[in-house]
């Protein structure tokens, strides 16, 4: 580091504040912050799918699901007591043993492990089943949502196996401690910092590397890669299986902040919520990303706990803005405003899909 | 064994569910076929018709009521399509992507308005007496109901044929929809057929809605529920073609209905979806391709 940019300088005492958060915030704010820092690793993983990719999916929440449950299986199993062999909600729906491949999240390396490999696997082959044939745009984004639809009415009728409607929750212990305790809770904010923090940086010399130009070719002229010898789909498909796993890892991150995961938090819906993170932060910029998820998640949590109907009103009003007014998200705005002028609202710019 | 004839009656719920599919996808369609655009918001427009015909069969009674709802449901869908297309859509042309999340916050706020206007937990609709009853063919009833949905169904894909055919606002569709620049450096005015094609949808659409409202209450998510297999029939049907879409809702229809044989709804729904990827991998361009040179279509 030979000379701080104005840019580092001001990342890394944003960092430092961050960091310093559990001795400036009540318990409940905190709980909060790191459960939207968690989301934002979702919202980071659409910058590189959709900004850099030009995919759009409306299935994140899939990912998102499949790394939040495989934790809560691990957190259910640990949290049983003595002579139970298998959670409430099993009982109650008349199963008779554990299942079979509930067993080995007992484990929590299995879990673990669970939490990157279920989503990158599944990601991998839903993607290289629709790039090979060259399907994409709003093709793509129509097929995700249908993964995602499918995927939380799943949830929901196999109740037996994953608690149906309700989710898994009433987690009591991680790691053989009590998820309570304020040390235990202060260690999962901090963990949540530095993927969060380490995502970014990842991300960044991700997007700066061959590979990053190469995805960004791809959004702007698929053919014109070809043309030059690459095939655009081994991209795209990385892209999006690295979109699943920063996915699975929020979900599993979410999950311990938040006690529960459950359909509702996984589906149609939510899904699509999760665009507009990154459609308001910015679409190109992962620190607009990490904004836009804290800014909307934030302001639902404080609108809709004083006027819960109105709340839908703003998340559609902020979907028609977003991309009307202000294509490229907040962080479109920060050079505009150094250079003094507002564009004009409501542009009719022809611009990217 | 699988009985005979509950196998025939599956198939025909399949006709039947996929006949509210091609419903609710027709207009997605034509509008996709002409500006690759789709509108997140078109299962509202399917709700908002349920709504319109719940106050219609308030205001006319007896038998007239049920023709009378269909043709305000078609009106005013009809108008409601091209409101939003020419504040909206027409603003976003050339960014589908964008078209998608901004017609899906749309969504998001008929919602909650029809939650709001009409609370959350739904309204009835009786049907008419006249479609009370049931044919019984081979040990196998059909109820008017679906027969009547059928027939709606046919009457719509045949009415829009015939338009785009052989009237001439049709032949500017179709030209549109061939080639953009062309048709308008010779005149045509494609703002204008735009704005006429997302209308006619959005009517069929309303169409839809009273057909929801026959077969149960409408509430404020009763669009949301048919909406997802709807853009599925759009993506297996191929770029905004009318016979492919029609095809595409009928086999879509008849995978849902006759997968509940050996499976419960829900993975019938798996299946559904599986069943279309498994379709877009030997014809990743829909049932019905369309032909051209250009590079990037």
């Amino acid at each position: 580091m030979a000379s701080l940019s104005p840019k580092t300088l001001i990342a890394g005492l944003l960092f430092l504040l961050a960091a310093a958060a559990p001795f400036l915030l009540a318990p409940y704010e905190l709980n909060l912050l790191g459960r939207f820092l968690a989301l934002s690793l979702t919202a980071m993983g659409l910058v590189i799918l959709w900004g850099e990719g030009g995919v759009l999916s409306l299935g994140q929440g899939v990912f998102f699901g499949l790394g939040g449950y495989a934790i809560a299986m691990h957190l259910k199993l640990a949290s049983l007591s003595g002579g139970d062999t298998m959670p409430d909600f099993m009982v109650w729906t008349g199963l008779k043993a554990l299942p079979g491949w509930w067993a080995p999240f007992a484990n929590p390396v299995v879990a673990i492990a669970a939490i990157v490999l279920a989503p990158a696997l599944v990601a991998a082959v839903f993607a290289w089943l629709m790039f090979r044939r060259r399907i994409g745009g709003v093709y793509f984004a129509l097929i995700t949502q249908a993964l995602a639809l499918a995927f939380s009415i799943l949830l929901i009728s196999q109740q037996a196996y994953t608690g149906g409607f309700n989710g898994l929750t009433d987690f009591k212990t991680l790691f053989g401690l009590r998820l309570s305790k304020p040390a235990m809770t202060h260690s999962l904010y901090w963990v949540t910092l530095a993927l969060v923090a380490g995502a970014l940086v990842g991300s960044r010399l991700l997007m700066a590397s061959r590979f990053g130009k190469l995805l960004r070719a791809t959004r702007d002229g698929a053919n014109r890669v070809r043309f030059l010898g690459y095939d655009p789909a081994p991209y795209k498909i990385i892209a999006f299986t690295l979109a699943a796993v920063l996915a699975g890892l929020s979900g599993a991150l979410f999950t311990l902040h938040a006690g529960v995961i459950s359909p509702a938090l996984v589906g149609v819906a939510p899904s699509i919520e999760m665009v507009i993170w990154v459609a308001l932060g910015g679409r190109t910029s992962l620190a607009g990303a990490i904004a836009g998820a804290l800014l909307v998640n934030f302001a639902k949590d404080k609108i809709s706990t004083v006027l819960p109907t109105f709340w839908l009103y703003v998340l559609g009003a902020l979907f028609i803005i977003a991309v009307t007014a202000a294509p490229k998200g907040l962080a479109g705005l920060v050079p505009e405003l150094r250079a003094g002028s507002i564009r004009r609202l409501w542009p009719k710019t022809k611009g990217r899909a | 064994m699988i009985d005979p004839a509950f196998l025939v009656g599956q198939v025909f719920n399949g006709l039947s569910v996929g006949s509210i599919y091609l419903l609710a996808a027709l207009g997605l369609a034509l509008s996709f076929g002409l500006m690759r655009v789709i509108n997140m918001a078109h299962g509202e427009i399917v709700m908002f018709g349920g709504y319109v015909a719940y106050l219609t069969m308030h205001i006319v009674p007896g038998p007239l009521a049920l023709p009378a709802a269909i043709l305000a449901a078609f009106v005013s869908a009809g108008v409601l399509g091209a409101v939003l297309e020419a504040l909206l859509v027409s603003r976003l042309a050339e960014r589908p992507l964008d078209t998608l999340l901004a017609t899906w916050g749309v969504s998001l706020i008929a919602q909650q308005a029809a939650r709001d206007l009409f609370g959350a937990t739904g309204v009835s609709v009786t049907a008419p007496s006249w479609l009370d009853g049931v044919i019984n063919v081979g040990g196998v009833s059909l109820p008017y109901t679906r027969l009547f949905i059928i027939l709606i169904a046919a009457l719509a894909l045949g009415g829009l044929g015939v338009f785009l055919k052989t009237t001439r606002l049709g032949l500017l569709v179709r030209a549109v929809n061939q080639d953009r620049p062309t048709a308008s450096a010779m005149g045509v005015s494609v703002r204008r057929v735009d704005m006429l094609v997302f209308g006619l949808g959005a009517a069929v659409a309303g169409v839809a809605g009273v057909i929801l409202a026959l077969l149960g209450p409408v509430t404020p998510s009763v669009g949301q529920s048919y909406i997802v297999p709807a853009f599925l029939v759009v993506v297996m049907g191929g770029l905004g073609s009318i016979t492919g879409t029609a095809i595409a809702a009928v086999a879509i229809g008849l995978v849902s209905a006759l997968s509940q044989v050996f499976v419960d709804v829900s993975f019938a729904q798996v299946l559904m979806l599986l069943f279309v990827v498994v379709f877009l991998q030997f014809r990743p361009e829909g049932v019905v391709a369309v032909r051209s040179r250009a590079l990037d279509s």
